[in-house]
Order: structure tokens, then C-alpha cells, then sequence
């Protein structure tokens, strides 16, 4: 794969930005990112990647709510990192970075991942309230299927698992 | 010191074993970000908020099931000098992120060296686990295992609607990078490696050369990895890797195929005349070494070189990069100098 950029030199920094379900790639050689002023990692200092990643969350598209821009005064109160500072360095100073920023993360995500929400591993003890929604969720499908499949003795069973379950959830 | 031994060794013991598909798949590599809670990422911590993270993490090593992993040493970043930290990262013990930072950085790494926990990276904790061969799942295993220790001793920063939370927005969700590297010189020969990568890319996986982000691929070796975090599960990620690598397999096992049948005399050429040079250069730059080590590799799994073992191999793309060989020769060197003392160490390790 030849870089984008020069069209000569291997390509050997690749991304993928996604707009509005759309994918769009960069590939460009270590020559192209060092003159567009992106500093390669394992080099000396500098993250390319967070450079191009910040290149994505300045035009965060107009169809926002909130319009174009963010708030002048939009920053975390825990770390006090500003919007524009993390749109500058592509990363966050603490985890409720990710409670302030939240509204105008989805668009972000959105390109990167081409999700918003987490459907991976959940810790047991923080996550543990999430454990058993997801929980709920298995058994509910699982008893529907029981039920179409007339297998009621096994939909009882399940039925009374999911009280139990639900019991659980409402005394937190 | 603990850490000497994995400064001076240039195989990992993991690496001694060849693993599934490993005439084509060197290593495979599971690495989870996983940060505290109501604590800065390490980018804005100060040296105590730093010194208190690693401090809580160490403790996490007496917990008796990490006995199941062997002893895991703590090397501290800040005594290490700059040689030091170049071979960790030559050897992939270390991140050059990790490397470069200055604060209260740390690893504890397994006996075998299969198993690294970086503390003070761009997240508070990383675990990596790396495997001969083609093993994601192994390595998923293994580091979900660790992961479910240090989640019982410490509060992580996890949320239910992003999942666990990261410094870079590129690693939230999962936090879970899996990749694979592979040797694809026969994709390569027959210029099928360009339309296979494109592929790659399109199915949510990125392609990088040997070294990490921004190295080139040299030597035909190629880094597979997933790009999305968020929004799969990890088993997702790893099945897609997974059946991903195991589809590029099958194209350079048959583009090997056809090389050898339609054109053997050619590779075997090839082949010998780059062991040749191996055996004889006195200059060798580091494109070099890695593109002759690459035929030679090639000619080993084709059955055109025998007597030769594939360990060696390994052990010499280790040893011929620059950290490695300033290490064993003691001494420093400009970029001349390395290519004249990394064709004496390449002489003298195939010259037996
Ligand atoms: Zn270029
Ligand atoms: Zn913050």
C-alpha cells in the first residue's frame, strides 16, 4: 500500500474515520506525517495517532444540538481538562472526563468505532448492577423461546429466576 | 537486579515454542487498558497520584492466584537506562510509550516473559500477554484471568454505558487490543499483499509493521490488529481477528504453494543466495538483515534450507535490532558501526 500523500513511500500509518456510517482511510508514510508536523511514536516523543485523532474532533458535524462549536467554558470539574485541550491532544485527564464531555462524545465514537455503547466484559463488583440487567436480559429471551417451544416446566423455572433477579436489582 | 536477565536474553522462553500455524504466524499478542477509579489518567497525574497508583497495583501481586502466572518481577522504569529500555521494547516487553515516561513507570514481568504488566503507560494498569504461534485466545484467556485478580482488589473506572474508560478514546469499551504478526513474504513475492491489507482494513482491522504504530513492515512481517473497541465484545474482536489471520493463512500458504511449482529453481535461488550473504556480509543495515532473514525463513519453511532451526531466526530478529546489539557488544555505535557488528553477530550465529 503506497502513501496517499506522496504516493512513492510505503504507507505506514493507517486510519479509519467513519462520518455518518461512511468509511474514509488514511494511509500515509512516516516522511508525510513527520512534514504535515506529526511526530511518530517510538521516535522521539509526539503521537501521531492523537494528532490525526484530534484532526477528527475538530469538525465535530453541524447537526450537533449544541451547534458547531463547544462551549468556551465546557471542562471537566474533576481534572479541569477543557473541551478544546482534549480535542488538541486526542486524550482524556481522568474518567469523568468522559461524564462532562458526554453529549459530545457519540459523534466521536461514532467515527472511531462506528459504535457509542459497550457490550464487552462488565467488572464484577463496579459493574456488577450492569451484570444482572444484562442477565435479565438472557433469561427474558430464553424464556420466550422456552415458552414458543412449549417447554413450560423449564419457563417456570426461568420465570422465577428472573423474580428473583429483578427482586435483587429494586432492593439496590 | 531482577530485570537483567530480560535485558540480556534476547529469546523470551515463550518464544521458544512454535504454536499453532507457526510457519506463518510468529506471535500473538492481547493487550487490555484497564484505569482506577476517581484517580487522573497518568497524563495529568503528579508523581505522589503516580507513586500511590503503582504502590496499590504492586500490592495486587501477593494475591495468591497470580502464583498461577510464576513469579512476576517489578522492574521500575526509572532504573533502567536508556539500553536497558530499548531491549524491553525490541523484545516487546515494553511499549515505547512506557519507555519514554517518567513517571513512576513500571513492569512486573512474568519468568517466561509471556506475561507483562505495564503500570504508569498511558493508562494506570496494561496487561499484555503474547504467545507463540497463532493463540489469541489463549492470550485473551490468560489476560482476562489477570484482569479478574486486579478487579478484586481495586476499584476500576468503569462505566455502563462505555465500559471501561481510557486515557485514548481509541481504547474504550474493551480496552482490548489483539493482534497477530505474521510473515507473509510469499503474499509479498506474488504483489497479492496490497488487495489482502486493503481487505483487512475493511472489516474494522489495521495492518502495521513489526515495530509498532509508525515502523515500518520489515522483512514481510505484518501486524494484524482489531481498530474497534467499543461496541463489540471481546469475543467478537477475537473471533473476527481470528478468522481474519486464518483466511490470510490459507492465501499465503497457496501463493507458497504456487511459488514453489511454478518457479522452485528461482526461490531456491533466492533463498540460498540470501543465506549466502548471511553467512558472508561484513556491512549489514537493518532492511537488509530483516529482508535476507525473511528468504531465509522462507526457505527453512519451504523445506529448500534444512539444518537450520526457525529459533535461531527468531532469536536473531531480536538480536540484529539496534538496542540489542549495542547491549551485547557493549559498546555504543553510530548506524555505521551497528551494521558491521550486526553482521559479525549474524556471521557468527549461522556460522556453526
Ligand atoms: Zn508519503
Ligand atoms: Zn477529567
Amino acid at each position: 500500500m503506497h502513501c496517499q500523500e506522496c504516493g512513492k513511500r510505503p504507507a505506514t500509518l493507517h486510519f479509519t474515520k467513519i462520518v455518518n456510517g461512511e468509511k474514509t482511510e488514511f494511509h500515509i508514510c512516516e516522511a508525510c506525517a513527520r512534514e504535515k508536523g506529526e511526530l511518530i511514536p517510538g521516535t522521539s516523543g509526539g503521537f501521531s495517532i492523537h494528532s490525526l485523532l484530534s484532526g477528527l474532533l475538530d469538525f465535530t458535524p453541524g447537526s450537533h444540538a449544541q451547534g458547531n462549536k463547544a462551549p468556551e467554558n465546557l471542562r471537566c470539574e474533576e481534572c479541569g481538562l477543557t473541551y478544546s485541550q482534549f480535542s488538541k491532544i486526542g486524550r482524556f485527564g481522568c474518567s469523568s472526563c468522559y461524564k462532562y464531555f458526554n453529549n459530545r462524545l457519540d459523534p466521536l465514537f461514532k467515527r472511531v468505532h462506528g459504535n457509542t455503547v459497550h457490550v464487552g466484559k462488565v467488572p464484577k463488583r463496579v459493574g456488577s448492577h450492569l451484570q444482572i440487567k444484562r442477565k435479565l436480559d438472557d433469561l427474558r429471551k430464553e424464556l420466550q423461546y422456552r415458552i414458543h417451544q412449549e417447554e413450560f416446566e423449564e419457563a417456570a423455572a426461568l420465570r422465577d429466576q428472573i423474580r428473583e433477579l429483578e427482586k435483587n436489582i429494586s432492593s439496590e | 537486579m531482577a530485570n537483567r536477565r530480560f535485558t540480556e536474553q534476547p529469546l523470551s522462553e515463550w518464544m521458544r515454542s512454535g504454536g499453532k500455524e507457526s510457519e506463518i504466524v510468529i506471535s500473538s499478542r492481547v493487550r487490555i487498558a484497564r484505569n482506577l477509579l476517581n484517580r487522573p489518567f497518568p497524563m495529568l497525574a503528579t508523581n505522589q497520584q503516580s507513586e500511590d497508583v503503582l504502590n496499590q497495583l504492586e500490592s495486587v501481586l501477593a494475591d495468591e492466584r497470580m502464583q498461577q502466572f510464576g513469579q512476576l518481577s517489578p522492574v521500575l522504569l526509572a532504573d533502567l537506562d536508556e539500553l536497558d529500555k530499548k531491549v524491553l521494547v525490541e523484545k516487546h516487553l515494553i511499549s515505547p510509550n512506557l519507555a519514554n515516561e517518567s513517571r513512576s513507570g513500571a513492569v512486573f514481568i512474568s519468568e517466561d516473559e509471556s506475561l507483562s504488566i505495564m503500570v504508569n503507560e498511558e493508562d494506570h494498569l496494561r496487561i499484555q500477554c503474547l504467545y507463540p504461534g497463532l493463540q489469541v485466545q489463549e492470550a485473551w484467556d490468560k489476560a482476562t484471568s489477570v484482569d479478574d485478580i486486579f478487579e478484586a482488589h481495586v476499584d476500576y473506572a468503569f462505566d455502563d454505558h462505555r465500559g471501561f474508560l481510557t486515557s485514548c478514546p481509541t481504547n474504550v469499551g474493551t480496552g482490548l487490543r489483539a493482534s497477530v504478526m505474521m510473515h507473509l513474504p510469499a503474499l509479498v513475492l506474488t504483489q497479492q499483499i496490497n488487495r489482502i491489507l486493503s481487505a483487512v482494513s475493511q472489516v474494522g482491522l489495521t495492518v502495521r509493521g513489526i515495530y509498532g504504530e509508525g515502523s515500518e513492515a520489515t522483512g514481510n512481517l505484518f501486524q494484524i490488529s482489531n481498530q474497534i473497541t467499543l461496541g463489540q465484545s471481546e469475543s467478537e474482536i477475537i473471533e473476527n481477528l481470528y478468522s481474519v489471520v486464518m483466511q490470510i493463512i490459507e492465501h499465503e500458504k497457496s501463493a507458497r504453494e504456487r511459488l514453489l511449482s511454478e518457479s522452485r529453481l528461482r526461490m531456491t535461488d533466492r533463498v540460498m543466495r540470501s543465506y549466502g550473504i548471511l553467512l558472508y556480509a561484513a556491512i549489514m543495515d537493518s532492511k537488509e538483515a530483516a529482508q535476507r532473514l525473511s528468504d531465509v525463513r522462507l526457505g527453512v519453511d519451504l523445506g529448500l534450507i534444512d539444518a537450520l532451526s526457525v529459533q535461531v531466526l527468531n532469536e536473531l530478529t531480536v538480536m540484529t535490532q539496534p538496542g540489542f546489539l549495542q547491549k551485547k557488544f557493549q559498546v555504543s555505535m553510530s548506524p555505521g558501526e551497528r551494521d558491521m557488528y550486526r553482521a559479525k553477530l549474524i556471521r557468527e550465529k549461522l556460522g556453526k
